[in-house]
């Protein structure tokens, strides 16, 4: 089962739900996977050992000027101006290129080849019984997506005979976030109780449930101050608030030290067993609704 | 006019809050644009009560359609998506969400059974508000080329201060380091990272720094919630110091900071306690160095 934990607003507490679900999971040794390959996290609480790490990136095109007869095809083709022919001289900019490989199929002399131009590396490795895996993207590159796609693909089983992989997203609604989702069985979105929170969840909610389609459920941080809207919007949406966690300068704390919630406080623990059983519930229920019975 | 951008890398550090604070306190002294370059998830139209001036669509990128009268399931752009944006069941069918745009399939089929169709990823708006006009977005769910719309609102608000002269554009600008921060802080003058002293934070500052430094844009550090952690603050005041950044103010917790979000408020404009003080502290600061750097070498905007 892949379990995302979205959140539409950044810092409503994504990685703290993540790796303490992770945590409280040991005795089935999960698998944790950082795909907020912008500003990856998880590790400082996890503090995993990366056994294996490899670079990544997207193919973009290379001109063999031998065979290349300046005929504009592969610039009239790309979609994202990532080719330009001027005289006798073929352009590529690399930060406009999404790697489609189109250019490469169109030209007429078969003057493009493709190399690999490194966006990030990915990592895997362990944190005591919890499988670990991140990405990171480099400083100054623009394409988080192409990392997010090739770390699931690295690290991700084909078969996983029930195993529990919690993917961590990135704050927002766009491409990574989607990225982090399409695979999921369940999409766990972490809010606070503020208007903030509550405009953001909408717009996670209308991407993991009304785009994707996929069984939701919203767990509701620090609660005890702002307002009830998002309270009022769930019941309202008929989305499960599955958790909620209070506003605590304890949990504050602990997190500004990198120490996890249920190591700080165990009773969480218990918490979040009862939360990944709930999910498991849930998303059951969605693959396999239940049948009117027959007499 | 200046561009101040406000970054944190980290998100929900309060980026937002102080873009407000500042949208405030500048306001009763220069005239600002503001703008919202977070576009999946533009919040600072909460705290500013907005008058909607204009709506405009935001169109960007295609989607193949395939047509399946045309279409004689050879399986030909399936094997040339590098996205797996083709999903074969009876019928091929392009995911509109994963599909990129590229028209590999579009020149690949042999049939001609796929058009390319534009499509509208958003809107983008100006608005008044009593502190300055407004520009913001909303990129449609899931939907790609934040950049492009980054850029597009940063460029609407721009070209408004230029033609009104104003003195400052105020960006509140999106988490994260990637393609829609990127276009958030092109062409800005300096950025204000807002960081928490928490070992997130103090890790993402870093990586933004970085970015913002690869770009060549000066920057200055806030602390916000400086005393949920005092011995991180130090920490974070220790490198900043070593990388030449000055911390130009240190806000404290205070649940006044939500009170004032519920009640549609700049901080600045709900209270005047601490955290309002302390944001008083970082915009007399900042100003300083809009004022500076208004003195060196600027031609295009010198009057």
């Amino acid at each position: 089962m892949i379990i995302t934990v979205a959140s539409g607003k950044g810092g409503t507490g994504k990685t703290t739900v993540a790796v303490n679900l992770a945590l409280s999971l040991s005795n089935e040794s999960p698998m944790y996977l950082d795909c907020d390959v912008e500003e990856p996290n998880a590790f400082l609480f996890l503090n995993p050992t990366i056994e294996e790490r490899r670079e990544v990136g997207q193919l973009i095109p290379e001109i063999d000027t031998r065979l290349c007869t300046y005929c504009g095809r592969c610039a009239e083709v790309c979609a994202y101006n990532a080719l330009a022919v001027v005289g006798k001289k073929v352009l590529v900019f690399p930060e406009l290129c999404h790697g489609c490989g189109s250019c490469t199929l169109n030209c007429p002399t078969g003057a493009i080849s493709e190399r690999l131009d490194v966006l990030g590396v990915i990592e895997k490795g362990r944190a005591g019984p919890v499988q670990f895996g991140q990405g990171i993207l480099n400083v100054g590159e623009a394409m988080a997506v192409p990392v997010i796609r090739q770390l699931k693909k690295w690290a991700i089983p084909e078969v996983r005979d029930g195993k529990i992989i919690i993917l961590d997203a990135s704050p927002g609604a766009s491409c990574p976030v989607v990225e982090s989702m399409r695979d999921a069985d369940f999409v766990l979105l972490v809010t606070e109780p503020t208007p903030f929170g509550l405009h953001d969840l909408r717009v996670a909610v209308q991407v993991a449930r009304d785009e994707l389609g996929k069984v939701i459920g919203v767990i509701i941080n620090r609660t005890g101050v702002g307002d009830d809207g998002v309270e009022s919007y769930c019941a309202v949406e008929d989305i499960p608030v599955l958790m909620r966690i209070p506003l605590d300068r304890r949990i504050a704390e602990a997190y500004s030290n990198g120490i996890p919630l249920v190591e700080a406080l165990p009773e969480y623990r218990t918490q979040f067993r009862t939360l990944c059983a709930r999910i498991d519930e849930l998303s059951v229920q969605r693959t396999f609704p239940v049948q009117e019975e027959v007499s | 006019m200046k561009q101040l951008v406000v970054l944190s890398g980290k998100g929900g550090t309060g980026k937002t809050i102080t873009a407000a604070a500042l949208a405030h306190l500048a306001s009763r002294e220069m005239s600002v644009v503001l703008v919202d370059a977070d576009v999946d998830a533009a919040n600072l139209g909460l705290v500013l009560n907005p008058t909607e001036i204009e709506r405009h669509e935001f169109r960007s990128g295609q989607v193949a359609i395939i047509d399946d009268a045309a279409c004689i399931s050879c399986n030909r752009c399936v094997e040339v998506c590098r996205f797996d944006a083709i999903a074969v069941n009876g019928r091929y069918q392009v995911s509109a969400l994963d599909c990129e745009g590229c028209a590999s399939c579009f020149y690949q089929c042999p049939a001609e059974a796929i058009t390319m169709q534009e499509s509208l990823s958003g809107e983008w708006y100006r608005s008044d508000t009593r502190f300055g006009p407004l520009f913001h977005a909303h990129l449609f769910a899931g939907q790609e080329n934040s950049g492009k719309l980054v850029t597009l609102v940063k460029q609407q608000g721009r070209l408004l201060g230029l033609d009104e002269r104003r003195d400052v554009v105020i960006i509140d600008g999106p988490p994260g380091i990637g393609c829609p921060v990127i276009s958030a802080c092109s062409g800005a003058d300096f950025a204000l990272l807002v960081v928490e002293p928490t070992v997130s934070g103090i890790h993402d500052l870093e990586r933004v720094l970085a970015t913002t430094n690869h770009f060549g844009i000066g920057s200055l550090v806030v602390i916000n919630k400086y005393d949920i952690n005092l011995q991180r603050t130090a920490e974070i005041v220790a490198y900043c110091h070593a990388q030449g950044v000055e911390v130009v103010g240190r806000i404290p917790y205070d649940d006044v900071v939500t009170e004032a979000m519920v009640h549609g408020q700049p901080v600045t404009a709900f209270s005047a306690g601490p955290v309002s003080h302390a944001l008083l502290d970082v915009w007399s600061r900042t100003k300083q160095y809009l004022l500076e750097k208004e003195n060196g070498c600027d031609g295009a905007d010198t009057t």
